[in-house]
């Protein structure tokens, strides 16, 4: 059952040092504000497994929070490299990490298998790429009923799988909407999940279709208003582009980024602590 | 006749236009690609069926996205399917007729790389890496490919193949099992190119208003072939151009000036 918390404290019970963890959100619903409570934490040799990377990986890895990267895609949406990335890859700075590479499909595969509580995702992939030769991760199965080459991959089955929402109502039901990315899969396939979400509301007001994960399948939800800034939470807030172009320049250079996390992430009180010490 | 100025990204982008096909399936790249994709349905092919690998089903965009999940692609879509749904069901599942990428770097039979510069453990660039453009590469009926010319990306041997084109040329996807054409066309801002039928390797069928062939020469990193009968690209139309242009400022007004 779902328990209703802040997020400092979601982040504290649930991240330890070491953890494999996924923050996903396809360009859309990004958790930003828990990645952030994760720096502030300093969490570190972590496994960051996501299909696009993008600034909120950008700014764990400078921050020293990473030990390997999982990813499909890692590039800053739209605007270019990722800085930050692209350093602890070619200059090992500020610490060297590992890569762990696949497709989109591959990845997306991953996920609902690690989902359906399988150990392989079975996909017609990597075929006469180069990923899959340098892969050990990517291994060629014969299907046993018509013999066709198929490629599999482990499941992605996270300690931590951490979402951003719209909405969740006051018993812990979740309401997703619009680019629903690999949300659900990140829940269900993770052995521990957080969800944040905009607002706590009494109903969600929800048709029967609608993409909602109940109570009972979520271990802690935090009210995180503008938790996914700079990206976007549809019906909430837009993506905010310029400053995705502005991470450019911020991230390019190691002592801007630094100055910039130090009062951006590392002086903020986040919203909820505060809240909970008015209280 | 008056004279139409124009730039070479911007013939580009309409010799791509021209190349889609009212009511076709297309699945779309962030970019060039989607500029192009969306000058099409907003000229000669209103019906054509756009799709991004976000999830966003039939979607028709007001403005360029400046990433691959804009709200703008999502509100004006169809539905919005998952991720894990986009590539297995409708990707996988054979349902696409034309994938159209964007590439860093091509060799002569269409291969794409998107990964690394150099070696892949200590690589001197690092690039994005795959996305969905393996998987498109192979699932979708063929794929057109739009990138600029120069020796620079234009390369003789790739330091990765991200993206499997023709491989090695003739036969070499069906011997991978490879039931898809591949790519049928390249488009660039000097020239189109195609596959030669028999080795498969890519071909100037058609050269853009303005540049020789000594100039394709010049921004191939190989001995580039001519086809036996060379088109010439007709110039950007006045209707074509003020359609193109007046999407991109939209665009950027959309995404850099908004209050």
């Amino acid at each position: 059952m779902a328990q209703i918390t802040t997020l400092p404290e979601a982040i504290d019970r649930s991240v330890h040092n070491g953890n494999k963890i996924a923050l996903e959100g396809f360009t859309h619903l990004i958790p930003f504000a828990a990645a952030h409570e994760i720096i502030r934490q300093k969490k570190k040799n972590l496994t960051l497994i996501r299909m696009t990377p993008d600034i909120i990986y950008d700014q764990m890895i400078g921050m020293g929070c990473a030990k390997k990267v999982v990813f499909s895609w890692a590039g800053n949406p739209g605007v270019g490299s990722l800085h930050r990335f692209r350093d602890a890859v070619e200059n090992s700075w500020p610490n060297s990490i590992e890569i762990e590479e696949y497709s989109h499909a591959a990845m997306a595969n991953a996920f609902v298998a690690g989902a359906a509580g399988l150990p392989i995702a079975i996909l017609r992939g990597f075929l006469g790429d180069d990923l899959g030769k340098i892969s050990e991760n990517v291994k060629i199965l014969k299907c046993p009923f018509s013999g066709e080459r198929l490629s599999a991959i482990p499941a992605i089955n996270p300690d931590v799988g951490i979402i951003h929402a719209q909405k969740a109502d006051r018993n812990g039901n979740v309401l997703i909407e619009g680019i629903v990315g690999v949300q659900k899969e990140t829940v269900l396939s993770a052995k521990c999940s957080i969800v944040t979400v905009e607002e706590i509301v009494d109903d969600l007001e929800t048709h029967i279709n609608a993409v909602v994960i109940p109570n009972w399948a979520i271990n802690y939800i935090a009210a995180v208003p503008h938790g996914s800034y700079p990206s976007y939470t549809f019906g909430y807030y837009k993506r905010d582009n310029k400053f995705y172009t502005s991470w450019d320049k911020i991230s390019r250079n190691r002592e801007t980024f630094i100055a910039w996390t130090k009062k951006h992430i590392l002086d903020l009180v986040p919203p909820s602590k505060l809240e909970t010490r008015n209280a | 006749m008056h004279e139409v100025n124009y730039t070479t990204d911007e013939m580009m982008t309409i010799a791509a236009s021209r190349k889609l096909e009212n009511g076709q399936v297309c699945f779309v790249g962030i970019g060039l690609p989607s500029a192009a994709a969306n000058l099409a349905r907003l000229t000669h092919a209103p019906d054509i069926i756009l799709i991004y690998e976000s999830g966003t089903l039939q979607t028709e965009p007001n403005v360029l996205p400046l990433s691959i999940g804009d709200s703008e692609l999502s509100e004006n879509a169809l539905t919005n399917v998952s991720v894990p749904e986009m590539f297995r069901y409708w990707l996988q599942g054979g349902h696409i007729g034309l994938g159209f990428l964007g590439a860093a770097q091509i060799d002569r039979f269409a291969n794409i790389n998107s990964t690394i510069i150099g070696g892949y453990q200590k690589p001197e660039v690092r690039l994005p890496g795959a996305g969905g453009a393996p998987e498109i590469a192979t699932h979708c009926h063929e794929i057109f490919i739009i990138i600029r010319q120069s020796k620079r990306n234009f390369v003789e041997k790739l330091d990765f193949i991200t993206s499997f084109g023709h491989g090695k040329g003739n036969g070499n996807r069906k011997e991978l099992g490879i039931k898809t054409l591949g790519p049928t066309r390249v488009i660039t801002d000097l020239c189109i190119l195609e596959p030669n039928t028999e080795t498969f390797e890519l071909t100037v069928t058609a050269i853009h208003p303005g540049v020789n062939r000594k100039m394709i020469l010049d921004s191939t990193g190989w001995p580039i072939q001519f086809a036996e009968n060379v088109e010439l690209s007709p110039a950007p139309t006045e209707s074509e151009l003020s359609a193109l242009r007046n999407l991109q400022n939209k665009s950027l007004e959309s995404h850099f000036h908004e209050t």
